[in-house]
């Protein structure tokens, strides 16, 4: 037992600024998830309405579990990267639970350029399935998409991680006995007739549903054949006659109760080995986090602030607390579910990493999930770091992150910056799940840092052909690179771009971290072998 | 006194007598019908017997098995309760002759009294006051309709051996007599295997008033002071208190009087009620009044009496049938304060009172205390089956006087929790929370008078219980080892919408609900508010709606949800899109029975012509005759039906061809 003890003066005019700031980054985020919460203009929603079909919130809501939580992936996708506006990349994916089993949800949009999938509606659709794979979750598939969209094919078709990673995808899940179960809602044409044919289990819906590989446009085309869409590949030819579908249903809603009544007969079981404790409370409270997290990054804070309203009772069991200091590492439960955490104090010094190595070492032995909160600049630079060996240390806690087998959940809470991003767990390090809160940043090192290296070697190439250049003419040349730095390090830039999972409200990162851990706690968890560390 | 009895009854009569048997250490023994082998009495009882099969002629009523068992177990008596055996002269005599004894008055007692005209020539010649009518021999309709006449209408048709409102009609004008009278002779015959009936002069207002007499073998007779029944519907009792409320000591002293005189001319023994009615046209003061009946037997409604005497009616009964002489003279039995009791019966008041069968899949009740008793016969779980009397329980209360009795039942009625059959719990309560019954301005034609009022039309479900409804089946929680068990509706950076609908008499409510951080924003019928639920306790929710605090209780079974709020019963269904399909099938022009029973008539042949509201069927349930009429006019074409079988609720009896418009 070691109860944090918080040292915030909410009376201070910082906390009142800081409370200001976020308070203006939340409103934001809250009335733009609104606005994406739509879906597509209101025209289509109601032409889709008016076929009898239910918006995709609204069939997500009707097979989840009455009052489920619904833990959403990316809301952002796609935000301001086409011309067109693409809410939510089209397809709406996330965990919720279905006859109290833990599911992920993929949901076409038709109301979003007919459902039709945007190279970010595929990285969305695989993101989702890659979430079912690591947690072992139950795929359901609400499928109503025109499949892929045409103009944007070259990068849509043909590579890896393209549209045929779907069906592989479930192929390669129903082979590890990950249910893969289709609801067809409106059409699947052409490689989306794959997501009901390639399911263990499928429903289609009477008058609305239909599978082809090829529509009626492309039959007449190719055959001359003259054929409705219904009798090409309806839900009555399907269920009676190819087989391709198993179940009829009349309605959406029906549709969606003979999908719950199917995760209901998985005969699936939630085992893991955890200790669990007793759910209590932080004893401090969440809404805090406003006026503890300074506006400005370069504005250090004391993560245990951070932590003591996260975990457990505000319960934290700190290891190496004196050595490594600006790593704070150690033990807490979160909803009852023990974890390591591993945060960031400042920047990373050798014995900051080594310690780091030590802890995440200790987390992979015990089978304790790692949880990293992320506020780093990077790695000391310096000469005398250099040649103490940083790299050799940084190295070790990269191997370490990178062979844990335990689940890792990473939120970005400040500066996520160069080979800090790496040690700490970054995308590339394959964390079940990455959260960014929305004051946070994230490029591979500060603009200023950037604009000032470039400066620097402009101004060298300058004054070697013996030159001044004016301080003014300098500062013009930064500050495009800045702002570039700001644009592309925002975390609605990165969240449009799937380089996180969300971006998440602070007040909410105890409960995400929990319905995430929960989850992960589905799939087994594997003993780890760590590749050689350096020396 | 008797080592052991055996109680010819079963339901609440049966475990109330039971509980004074074992009181006083005597053993039970209790019969009962296939129906019945979960029943409560059977479970209370220190032996039980199985006598046969669920239609009462085949357990209840059946004599030998019942005199049977008692001398294979060694029953020295016989209870037969009320109703059944209670008021069969051969069972008396049955009962006699094997040396049993009959815990009630003599065969020949019980013969006067149950034919219905010799009780009347009886009384009159023993000088009792009795109502202007014809009891004769002949009953030629013709001759009936013309005794009818000289009485002068209105006109009550009696079946002579019936009683508790069977083979009764009331008929206004000449003209309805002769159907009223084919139909009062026809239930009469299927009720009591007579029918015969007598004629009376019907008074229009009266006060069915009456007195509680107790005789011993030597020839005592006490009176226990009287009873006012006058709440009641088509005959049948629905709320009784006592004392009857404004009477004066002088009419209370000569009704009993009158009642001792009644019981000493036909040398009665045991308990009995005599039935009086008061014609209060000129009020209660020094009002006339006349023998009507005497019930020659233990009173459903006797706990009342027993309230306000403090005297256990069964356990004199006991006493005086093991010899014993009366426990008190008339001088020690005493008056104190006032009881009411109300019948709880599983009956739809708005389908005309339609009895109800099912599982009652909850049954909650404050806690018994001083001021509260509760005669029951069923436990929370039991079935309510067609084959007997509908009613579950009888709730009593008591108090210092008539005011604080009121406010007792109020609030036992208010706090009472039934689910899985419908009652008549909300009817009983609307009676209690009466402007007139409350200062005891009633007379018979009280509940036809103000039926507007206690079965007031409803416009709609209330706000208020659709939030409750609305709560109970969101039921919002924050608990459990796994985060995932929460039930909060936690949506990342939304609020969760839900649209409910409940379904109340085919009309459904939508309710649209939005989790907020702190409760609920609702929106019923377009106006919004702001919910929350304070607290829950077991069925009871404590809820503020827009600041207002409201509690009450919703029972839930599966998606049916019974709610209660202050007095008031709703019975809401929550619909559930997409989980009634095979329910959504057209039921056009299909016949259904409203209830299983048995089919006692068919008015009409297969392919025939029908008229939209044309009597096609008899259904005879609970005891009880429903026709069956044709919502549709058209041809009509019949399934298999025979004449007396036994048909389960929602079954199809025919199907009507619609005519079309222009035929």
């Amino acid at each position: 037992m070691a109860i944090l003890k918080s040292n915030i003066d909410r009376l201070s005019p910082e906390y009142a600024a800081s409370k200001d700031a976020m308070e203006t980054l939340i409103a934001d985020l809250k009335q733009k998830i609104a606005s994406i919460e739509q879906g597509g203009v209101e025209k289509y929603r109601e032409r889709h309405v008016e076929r009898g079909k239910l918006l995709p919130r609204e069939r997500i809501r009707r097979v989840l579990d009455k009052g489920s939580a619904f833990l959403e992936f990316s809301q952002l996708a796609a935000y301001k990267v086409y011309d067109d506006e693409i809410p939510a990349a089209g397809i709406i994916t996330g965990i919720g639970r279905i006859a109290g089993l833990e599911c992920v949800i993929v949901c076409n949009d038709a109301t979003v350029k007919g459902g039709t999938y945007f190279p970010l509606t595929v990285k969305k659709h695989l993101r989702a399935q890659e979430i079912a794979t690591h947690n072992n979750l139950p795929c359901i598939y609400l499928v109503d998409s025109g499949g892929a969209n045409l103009p944007n094919q070259e990068d849509v078709f043909p590579d890896r991680d393209h549209f045929g990673r779907i069906f592989y995808n479930q192929a390669k899940m129903s082979s590890k006995s990950i249910p893969q179960i289709a609801v067809v809602m409106g059409s699947c044409t052409a490689g989306g007739a794959y997501v009901p044919a390639m399911s263990d289990e499928n429903v289609i819906v009477k008058d609305q549903g239909t599978i082809f590989l090829a529509g009626p446009p492309l039959v007449k085309a190719a055959t001359g054949e003259i054929v409705s869409a219904e009798d090409l590949g309806g839900g009555d030819v399907h269920t009676r006659v190819s087989g391709v579908a198993d179940h009829l249903a009349d309605d959406d809603n029906h549709a969606l109760e003979i999908t719950r009544s199917i995760v209901g007969n998985l005969n699936r079981e939630k085992k893991h080995n955890m200790v669990l404790r007793e759910v209590v409370d932080p004893i401090y409270e969440a809404a805090e986090l406003y006026g503890i997290i300074p506006s400005d990054l370069k504005i250090s804070v004391d993560v245990r602030e951070v932590i003591a309203r996260i975990v457990d009772g505000s319960d934290f069991d700190e290891f190496k607390k004196r050595y490594g200091t600006t790593l704070v590492c150690g033990f807490a439960h979160i909803f009852g579910m023990p974890v390591g955490i591993v945060a960031n104090n400042g920047v990373l010094f050798s014995q900051s990493a080594l310690k780091g190595a030590h802890f995440i070492e200790l987390c992979a032995s015990r089978k304790i999930p790692l949880v990293f909160l992320q506020n780093i600049t990077g790695f000391m630079v310096g000469e005398k770091y250099e040649t103490g060996g940083i790299a050799r240390d940084g190295a070790k806690m990269v191997t370490a992150v990178s062979c844990a087998e335990v689940p890792k959940f990473t939120v970005i809470i400040g500066g996520s910056f160069g080979a800090g991003n790496y040690g700490m767990c970054g995308r590339a390090y394959d964390p079940r799940f990455l959260w960014m809160w929305p004051n946070a940043r994230i490029s591979v090192m500060g603009g200023e840092q950037a604009a000032g290296v470039l400066a620097t070697v402009k101004r060298d190439g300058i004054e070697r052909q013996g030159k001044k250049w004016p301080k003014k003419e300098e500062a013009e040349f930064k500050k495009p690179i800045i702002e570039q730095y700001e644009h592309q390090g925002h975390p609605y830039y990165s969240s449009a771009r799937l380089w996180d999972d969300g971006v998440i409200d602070p007040i909410d990162t105890r409960r995400v971290l929990g319905l995430g851990l929960s989850a992960s706690l589905n799939a087994a968890i594997n003993d780890t072998k760590f590749g050689i560390f350096r020396m | 006194m008797f080592e052991k009895i055996l109680i010819a009854n079963r339901g609440e009569i049966a475990c109330r007598i039971m509980g004074t048997a074992q009181k006083k250490g005597i053993k039970t023994v209790a019969v009962y019908s296939s129906a019945d082998a979960a029943a409560r009495h059977v479970r209370l009882a220190d032996e039980a017997y199985e006598i046969g099969g669920p239609e009462a002629s085949d357990s209840y009523l059946s004599m030998d098995r019942i005199v049977e068992v008692a001398r294979t177990s060694g029953a020295e008596a016989i209870h037969p309760g009320y109703g059944f055996l209670s008021e069969n002269e051969e069972f008396a005599r049955k009962c006699e002759e094997v040396d049993i004894r009959f815990i009630g008055p003599a065969a020949e007692s019980i013969h006067i009294m149950g034919l219905k005209d010799e009780a009347k020539i009886a009384m009159k010649q023993a000088g009792i006051p009795t109502i202007p009518g014809y009891d004769g021999e002949n009953q030629s309709a013709q001759y009936l309709e013309q005794q009818a006449g000289e009485i002068g209408f209105p006109v009550l048709i009696k079946a002579v051996a019936g009683g508790g409102g069977k083979g009764m009609r009331l008929v206004e004008t000449r003209d309805k007599f002769s159907p009223a009278l084919e139909s009062a002779k026809r239930e009469a015959l299927s009720s009591f295997g007579n029918d015969r009936v007598l004629l009376e002069k019907y008074i229009r207002n009266s006060r069915h008033i009456e007195v509680q007499i107790f005789a011993d073998m030597v020839g005592n007779v006490v009176y226990l002071h009287e009873r006012d029944c006058s709440l009641q519907r088509r005959h049948q009792k629905v709320v009784e208190e006592a004392p009857a409320p404004d009477l004066s000591e002088d009419m209370r002293y000569e009704l009993g009087e009158t009642a001792i005189q009644a019981a000493k001319a036909i040398k009665y023994k045991g308990a009995g009620t005599i039935e009086f009615i008061v014609d209060v046209e000129n009020g209660l003061k020094d009002a006339p009044f006349y023998f009507m009946e005497m019930n020659t037997r233990l009173q459903v409604e006797h706990p009342v009496t027993e309230l306000i005497t403090g005297i256990d009616l069964v356990e004199w009964q006991l006493r005086i049938a093991a010899g014993e002489r009366l426990p008190l003279g008339q001088r020690d039995i005493k008056l104190n304060g006032h009881a009411f009791e109300v019948r709880l019966y599983a009956e739809d008041p708005y389908k005309d009172f339609l009895p109800q069968t099912g599982t009652l899949h909850h049954f909650s009740v404050p806690i018994q205390d001083n001021w509260l008793r509760l005669d029951s016969g069923i436990d929370q779980g039991d079935e309510v089956s067609v084959f007997y009397d509908p009613m579950i329980a009888k709730l009593i209360v008591w108090g210092h006087n008539r005011g604080e009795a009121l406010r007792h039942m109020r609030r036992v009625l208010k706090s009472t929790t039934i689910a899985g059959i419908k009652t008549n719990l909300e009817f009983l309560y609307n009676i209690f929370d009466h402007d007139a019954f409350s200062v005891a301005d009633f007379d018979t034609g009280f509940i036809e008078k103000y039926s507007s009022t206690l079965i007031p039309s409803k416009e709609g479900v209330s706000p208020t219980v659709l939030a409750l409804a609305a709560l109970c089946e969101l039921m919002p929680h924050k608990s459990g080892s796994d985060v995932w068990d929460w039930s909060d509706g936690w949506l990342l950076n939304l609020n969760l919408n839900v649209k409910l609908t409940f379904i109340e008499n085919d009309t459904p409510y939508d309710v649209d609900v939005t989790y907020m951080d702190d409760g609920f924003s609702v929106s019923i019928g377009g106006r919004n508010y702001k919910l929350k639920l304070l607290k829950q306790d077991a069925h009871k929710l404590s809820i503020l709606l827009d600041g207002k605090k409201i509690t009450g209780s919703v029972i839930r079974n599966k998606e049916d949800f019974t709610v209660f709020y202050e007095g008031q019963v709703s019975y809401l269904h929550h619909f559930i899109p997409g989980s009634d399909k095979e329910e959504m099938e057209s039921q056009d022009g299909n016949i259904l029975t409203p209830m299983p029973g048995k089919l006692a008539k068919i008015f009409v042949k297969d392919d025939e012509e029908i008229e939209e509201g044309q009597a096609l069927f008899v259904l005879e349930a609970m005891k009880m005759e429903h026709t069956i009429k044709a919502s549709v006019s058209g041809q009509i074409i019949l399934h298999a039906l025979q004449e007396g079988m036994q048909i389960g609720e929602g079954q199809s009896l025919a199907r009507v061809m619609r005519r079309s418009a222009d035929d």
